[in-house]
């Protein structure tokens, strides 16, 4: 019965947040982009202290409850696992106990600690396990479903139908498929094999919950009286964490996917609530009767994971207070504070919303979610060693339009902060410069004002002009104080195949 | 109902000269034919208190003998029509010493004065436009319109095509001080209502109508119909926004281009077939007429009828007078946007345009708007109830005839195309209205 539940939650969360994913159209970012804002690590990122609360309640009271039914990429692996285990009997109970991989867990997530504090992106993002997930489904699942999207567009063009229409199918970046993909082989064989192994070992989130597991209120408790150790929950454990002889379960690593209490023939394991005294008391009376060695490793364990809980604690409060002085320096030094420390290069553009270089380059955990939603395919994994994978705007032959929030509206970490249509026509991400040996009004004369007519911040007018030989000309002139960098200009110049009219990124946005 | 037609028509009859009973046989089995005529004519209220007929008889143009334009006047054919006219409760002719090659006041004259004075209005107008303004010139032009209309007094004195600029406003009839000799006139009683007809600026409305303090206007004549209400072209001013100014200060009005110089009579297709669908039995040109005096401060809306069907369809209109409900006011606002501001463009897909430097389907961007027209995909307006589902239609459309960088938004305006095109169609022009109305949809504008 927990078992089935777990599995519908499961299979309709997965399938929402794939969905966030695939869908090009924005629609269902109105009623599921929730869940995308509810994964722990975007929580933090984005200082949401109601979601932090409420998923650290979840975990207290109900254990990893969270990897079995929100995480995506956990889910993703149980369904790899169930595929593995499909088949012969012996597939079906092929897992076994192991013991914790402890130290590795408190690295990785000391590391991704370290990565966070400090700005290292790429790490934070390969080891997220929700950007994993995201560049997953957006780099293979998405395809497929704009394949098929262009296969009823097809089918609607020639029904003289409106309901679908094409898009682009293939991903926007090599680097971000091939980091995807590498994962994703990776964690096929893990969980073919062993199932949850990522989980246990290499997650961070997963090792910030499984402390907390350890005092969780609910957890599946073994009844000594009834257990006849025929060890069937142990080799259906994915999690590796039952030591059926010893009646032990390592609720670090449990995901409580309530496998096991289905398994168990003799009706020896429940999922109850256990009070903190009983279960110290029979922890007590448990390690008492196991070897001496056990208990001597409970204890480091539980003080390193302690650790890393108050780290992550120290972490969202950095990230709280960082929040917030970065909104009080956007508004009383109209946003022309310099970090010298991190200079930007050459029209490094990130979209409006991010407000500064900065505040993306330490939000985003490039889990693709920006880059999918944006309709005009302006929004590209940035292939910068700095920001690998984090969003950067492209304009080459489309613009950041003035209709358009997408990006902002999906964004979980923080790193793109909503933003409304009005508040996006005053904010400057960069500012347009006119290069005139390329600009056809200068060089030859043509007749053009295509930039000027198509600025939507009406900051470039048409000036005067003596080309180089003699004759007068008409060409963009570009107020920079209006300017608010969409490069709309840059996108419909017909100087081919460089735009004689270019954004550069500004590393701090401003309201002008 | 068929009764008091019968008597009308009888009363008519006695009126008319022998000639004209003899043809009048043909005028009363029409009259029988069209049922929705018996019925009291429509009157609406002046400040003077007279009682005018909401359809009002415009004389400028006249049935000729020979049929065409100008030829010399059928008086017979004329006569009956005013006699018609004034038996169907018609009482406001509308002349002025320009008209007709300058007879229009004389003939008017001669078919008026057969009929009791208190029977109709008579308003023509100072039409010192057209040459000399000076004050003997115009005094003699006021005077000479009292011989020719056979009257001593005239209900409706009007200072002609008011509106090209303050200025010739001021020398017309300011500085000469004519203005001050007309409103003696109008105190003397020699003028009864004393107003002015507008084509022009708003910039000289507003100054004219800013002289009602002090001249006291008692009408105005303007150009009002379902295109003209929202859209009006050219330098005239939309009709919505002179009826507000004027209706505001209590000042009635005469309606001039009821169907905007027959355009509205003759509609494209489309057009006909909703009208027709709605109404299946009115004359197309009823619509107009109709939208014309659905408003409570027009006094009347002039026609100028020169046939026989005509006079007798307007009289059907303007006899138990039905105003458009809002709905129908919401159909000609969106069959006027359809024919002013997205107009059919002609064409032919010959691609002598093409190719084009900088990448623009010129004939593909033309096929897939002239497509959106002629089969009413058009969002015609961002209040459309339909708007979200034709903005997707028109959006995904033009992806799909159009590709993206081929698009209109590409278009630079050199104007290298336009004289390649044998239609003469003013490509990089329409350009531009395609692609900001491509950008309207996109950023969810209103228009």
């Amino acid at each position: 019965m927990l078992r089935t539940i777990r599995i519908i939650l499961a299979a309709l969360t997965f399938t929402a947040i794939t969905l966030l994913f695939l869908d090009f159209t924005g629609a269902t970012h109105a009623f599921l982009g929730w869940l995308a804002k509810i994964q722990l690590l975007p929580a933090i990122l984005s200082a949401n202290v109601v979601v932090i609360v409420a998923l650290v309640l979840l975990t207290l009271i109900f254990g990893r409850i969270y990897c079995s039914i929100i995480c995506p990429l956990g889910i993703m692996q149980d369904i790899i696992a169930w595929a593995g285990k499909r088949g012969k009997k012996k597939n079906r109970f092929k897992y076994s106990y192991s013991k914790p991989k402890t130290a590795l867990r408190v690295v990785m997530l000391v590391v991704m600690v370290i990565a966070v504090a400090l700005g290292i992106s790429a790490i934070t993002a390969l080891l997220a396990p929700y950007s994993a997930y995201g560049r997953i489904a957006s780099s293979f699942f998405a395809p497929i479903y704009a394949l098929v999207n262009n296969l009823f567009a097809a089918i609607a063009e020639r029904a003289g139908s409106y309901a679908f229409y094409p898009t682009e199918v293939w991903g926007k970046a090599l680097s971000v498929v091939i980091v995807a993909g590498v994962t994703l082989v990776a964690l096929a064989i893990l969980a073919w094999r062993n199932g949850r192994t990522y989980c246990s070992t290499i997650c961070p989130v997963g090792t910030v919950l499984g402390f907390l597991a350890k005092y969780s209120l609910f957890k599946p408790v073994i009844d000594t009286e009834k257990c006849t150790k025929c060890t069937l929950c142990e080799r259906g454990c994915k999690a590796a964490c039952i030591d059926s002889k010893n009646h032990e379960i390592d609720r670090s690593r449990c995901v409580a996917c309530m496998d096991c209490i289905s398994i168990c023939t003799h009706d020896a394991i429940h999922y109850k609530p256990v009070r903190f005294g009983v279960k110290k008391a029979k922890a007590a009376t448990a390690t008492a009767e196991t070897s001496a060695p056990k208990a001597s490793e409970a204890a480091p364990k539980a003080d390193t994971g302690r650790r890393a809980f108050l780290t992550a604690a120290g972490l969202l409060a950095v990230t709280a207070a960082e929040a917030k002085v970065k909104r009080g320096l956007r508004k009383t030094a109209g946003g022309r504070v310099t970090f010298r420390d991190n200079p930007a290069p050459e029209s490094y553009i990130t979209p409006p919303g991010s407000g500064s270089h900065l505040n993306m380059h330490k939000h985003c955990i490039a889990c693709q979610l920006c880059v999918q939603a944006c309709p005009n395919n302006v929004l590209v994994p940035s292939d910068r060693p700095d920001r690998f994978m984090q969003p950067e705007l492209r304009y080459n032959d489309t613009y950041c339009r003035p209709e358009c929030t997408a990006c902002s509206e999906v964004c979980p970490t923080g790193a793109i902060s909503k933003i409304t249509k009005e508040q996006k026509s005053s904010i400057q991400i960069g500012h347009a410069v006119w290069h005139p040996e390329l600009c056809l009004a200068a060089t030859e004369g043509v007749h053009c004002h295509s930039c000027s007519r198509h600025c939507p911040a009406g900051a470039i007018t048409m000036v005067d002009f003596q080309t180089a030989d003699g004759a007068q000309a008409r060409v963009p002139a570009v107020d920079t104080a209006k300017c608010i960098g969409c490069g709309a200009c840059q996108a419909l110049c017909p100087a081919r195949p460089q735009s004689a009219i270019r954004v550069e990124g500004h590393e701090n946005h401003h309201i002008i | 109902m068929s009764n008091i037609n019968r008597r009308d028509f009888l009363k008519g009859l006695s009126l008319a000269t022998a000639g004209a009973a003899m043809t009048a046989g043909g005028i009363d089995l029409r009259a029988q034919d069209a049922p929705q005529s018996a019925g009291k004519m429509e009157y609406r209220t002046s400040r003077t208190g007279d009682r005018v007929s909401l359809l009002g008889y415009g004389c400028m143009r006249m049935p000729t003998v020979d049929g065409t334009r100008n030829g010399a006047v059928d008086m017979d054919a004329q006569m009956r029509l005013i006699d018609y006219a004034i038996e169907h409760g018609v009482n406001y002719f509308d002349t002025a010493p320009v008209y007709t090659g300058g007879k229009s006041e004389g003939i008017m004259g001669q078919c008026l004065s057969r009929h009791p004075r208190d029977k109709y209005f008579i308003a023509t107008k100072m039409s010192n436009a057209w040459g000399d303004f000076s004050f003997a010139a115009s005094k003699k032009m006021y005077l000479n319109s009292f011989k020719e209309l056979k009257t001593d007094y005239i209900d409706y004195y009007l200072l002609h095509a008011v509106g090209a600029s303050i200025e010739s406003f001021n020398q017309r009839f300011l500085e000469n001080g004519l203005l001050e000799f007309l409103l003696k006139e109008r105190e003397a009683g020699r003028i009864r209502n004393l107003g002015w007809s507008f084509h022009g600026t708003k910039e000289c409305f507003d100054y004219v109508v800013s002289l009602h303090e002090k001249y006291n206007w008692d009408f105005a004549q303007i150009q009002h119909n379902y295109l003209d209400w929202n859209h009006a072209s050219g330098r005239n001013v939309n009709s919505s926004y002179l009826y507000g100014e004027l209706a505001g200060r209590d000042i009635p009005m005469t309606v001039m281009e009821p169907l905007r110089g027959g355009a509205l009579a003759n509609v494209p297709e489309k057009v006909s077939k909703k009208l027709l669908e709605r109404r299946p039995t009115d004359s197309i040109a009823r619509w107009a007429f109709r939208f014309a005096g659905s408003q409570p401060k027009i006094l009347s809306v002039l026609s100028g009828m020169t046939y026989m069907e005509h006079l007798q369809d307007n009289i059907a209109t303007y006899s138990n007078f039905e105003p458009c409900s809002e709905q129908e006011l919401e159909l000609l606002e969106r069959i006027a946007r359809e024919m002013v501001e997205f107009p059919l463009i002609e064409c032919t897909g010959c691609n002598y345009c093409m190719p084009c430097k900088y990448g623009v389907d010129i004939p593909g961007e033309f096929a897939h708007y002239n497509k959106c027209v002629k089969e009413d995909l058009m969002p015609l307006s961002s209040g459309d109830k339909e708007y979200r589902k034709l903005r997707r239609a028109f959006l995904v459309g033009y992806d799909r005839s159009v590709p993206a960088l081929a698009q209109a938004s590409r278009c630079i305006s050199c104007g290298e195309c336009t004289s390649h095109c044998p239609q003469d169609i003013k490509i990089p022009a329409q350009m531009r209205r395609i692609d900001n109305f491509v950008e309207n949809l996109k950023q969810g504008r209103e228009f």
